[in-house]
């Protein structure tokens, strides 16, 4: 264990450059496993991504890393510091926002932000100073006064938020922060989301939003069945799922003779009928677009757009999972990203 | 980190929102007027109502403090405000006794609103004081330390106010609040003794009218045992099944 902090405590300037270290973290509750053997580090000043399909141990592993839950085995780390034993002490360091809003309904909007703050021990002043300034950020000061249960869904989501980060967090938690709620409201908190990590915060994201996590985190790692089974940046993960090049295509002409054109273009796979007037090329090299166009024009087609697709993140979740085809993480097992899960 | 911030807002938040709202202030004054009232009416001999007041008292902080408790827990649970609680950078041990001393104080305030009518209607010249607010007080605590005990033992709110009826009817009766532990059946005395009531009861008896039958030293003792085991049982419960 010595050996193991000795060599992944990776520290910038005195600071610790993970904001949370995690080393084969297990939970085992009535003889199942919920979580088994976690590795993963969230790097300070990052979007970390914990994505997997309900019940895989996404919340679970939350519980255990905020005080919600005894950890049955393995080590975590908490701003340098171990805490293995209980994460009681290193409280004061994280803002959590779970996955329901969970404020006093009959108090309003800034009592429940200065309730928030109190148990973090800010002086009085100091705390309504702070709920004023979040009710202005979050949109939310015409709101103040009226009492929670008359917020809207997506209100009660931003002050929830408010609320995880009033005593200013190093690492906030964010659990499915904009599952349930309108698309504007969502828009406002994946903005907000983006401004806090901008700010400095580091954050720790659930989500059953593959566009979501796509945009927001740097860096994702995928949890089935207790498992984490891929670990990565995101854009790399990207990149690995996408298998062939792909180039989608509309185009004018008969239809029948695209098969024809296979043989004619260089590395193609296969060409792929979409519909009369949307075809797709599968290539294993990449695609030259302005050849693409002249062979297509030579042999009687019309082109109107030709556009590469990348595979989206929710293809890299399915593919990874495997949960579309009833099977759980065969996707890449066994390739966990070891450079990755290596911490530093 | 001030934690005395914390424990004083969690107090604070409590008594602002579930005991010093309308309704229980209405039962505090409703409650001990009524089973005052059932005795004079219901007597076929003159009733002092000196003779009342300890038992009146016990159990105006009994149902004031026992099932508000565990129903303001399980609440909180059932909304999942109290994992923001169990978040907090407090200890189990001090959030629970904020959580626990907005009833404590309530059951306090309680037992004293039917000193206050008896004051109007007899002569409370006599009274020890200072064990009376004693007992009053660890009363206040060992009933609320049980409605902490039932809160861990229940998920459901509805569960909470049954299962706390379900201890505190029996403690209308075998307590010695109005029939004496020594005239209950000998079969029943056992159950008395094994109920914190009882010596609660016991010590108001002798500070109001001096006929308890206990020694004050042996009750206070015991309450304070009870306190301390009540509330040792649920935090580790708590810790054991809140805290998985």
């Amino acid at each position: 264990m010595q050996a193991f902090w000795a060599c992944s405590l990776f520290t910038r300037g005195g600071m610790a450059v993970n904001v949370i270290e995690v080393k084969k973290l297990s939970k085992v509750y009535d003889n199942k496993t919920a979580v088994d053997g976690a590795d993963f580090a969230v790097r300070r000043g990052e979007i970390f991504g914990f994505l997997g399909p309900n019940g895989a141990g996404k919340t679970t592993t939350i519980n255990m890393l905020t005080g919600l839950a005894r950890i049955s085995s393995g080590q975590v780390r908490i701003m340098g510091q171990d805490y293995s034993s209980g994460v009681k002490k290193a409280q004061h360091l994280m803002g959590v926002v779970p996955d329901e809003s969970n404020l006093y309904e009959e108090m309003d909007g800034f009592e429940n932000l200065t309730f928030c703050a109190a148990l973090y021990g800010m002086e009085r002043k100091m705390r309504e100073k702070r709920a004023r300034e979040l009710l202005e950020m979050f949109g939310l000061a015409q709101a103040g006064q009226k009492p929670f249960k008359a917020y809207s869904k997506g209100m009660k989501r931003k002050l929830t938020i408010a609320a995880g980060i009033i005593h200013q967090p190093e690492i906030l938690f964010l659990d499915e922060p904009t599952t349930g709620i309108d698309v504007a409201s969502a828009r406002q908190i994946r903005k907000l989301v983006g401004d806090l990590n901008q700010g400095g915060t580091s954050i720790f994201l659930t989500t059953h939003y593959m566009e979501e996590a796509e945009r927001l985190c740097h860096r994702l790692a995928f949890i089935v069945e207790g498992r984490i089974i891929r670990l990565g940046r995101t854009e790399k993960l990207m990149q690995e799922a996408q298998k062939e090049n792909i180039v989608q295509f509309a185009f004018q002409g008969d239809g029948k003779k695209l098969q024809q054109l296979e043989e004619r273009l260089p590395g193609v796979n296969r060409v792929e009928q979409m519909n009369e007037s949307t075809a797709r090329i599968y290539s294993s090299e990449a695609v030259d677009l302005v050849s693409l166009v002249d062979i297509f024009r030579e042999n009687g087609f019309s082109l109107f757009e030709a556009r590469v697709i990348r595979p989206s993140l929710e293809e890299v979740f399915v593919n990874i999972t495997g949960i579309e085809h009833g099977r759980h993480g065969s996707g890449w097992a066994g390739a966990v990203a070891e450079e990755e899960v290596e911490i530093q | 980190m001030k934690t005395w911030i914390a424990f004083w807002n969690i107090l604070r938040k409590d008594m602002r929102n579930y005991y010093l709202k309308p309704p229980n202030i209405s039962w505090g004054i409703i409650f001990p007027l009524s089973w005052t009232l059932m005795f004079f009416l219901r007597s076929p001999v003159a009733v002092e109502v000196r003779d009342l007041l300890p038992g009146v008292m016990a159990l105006s902080i009994l149902f004031g403090t026992t099932s508000m408790l565990a129903v303001t827990i399980t609440f909180e649970r059932k909304q999942r405000s109290f994992e923001r609680l169990l978040m907090a950078p407090i200890s189990l041990n001090l959030l629970m006794l904020a959580k626990t001393g907005g009833a404590v104080l309530f059951g306090v305030a309680n037992a004293f609103i039917p000193v206050l009518f008896a004051s109007f209607l007899t002569d409370l010249s006599g009274v020890r004081w200072g064990p009376v607010f004693g007992g009053v007080f660890l009363i206040a605590v060992t009933s609320t330390f049980l409605g902490l005990f039932i809160a861990v033992a229940v998920k459901e709110v509805f569960e909470a106010q049954t299962f706390s009826n379900f201890f505190r009817f029996p403690m209308v009766f075998l307590c010695g609040l109005f029939i004496p532990v020594q005239d209950l059946p000998a079969i029943l005395q056992p159950l008395s003794y094994i109920l914190p009531l009882t010596y609660g009861a016991d010590i108001l008896k002798m500070a109001v009218n001096g006929d308890g039958h206990l020694s004050m030293v042996f009750s206070f003792s015991l309450l304070l045992i009870f306190s301390a085991l009540l509330f040792g049982l649920s935090t580790n419960r708590i810790n054991q099944k809140w805290i998985s």
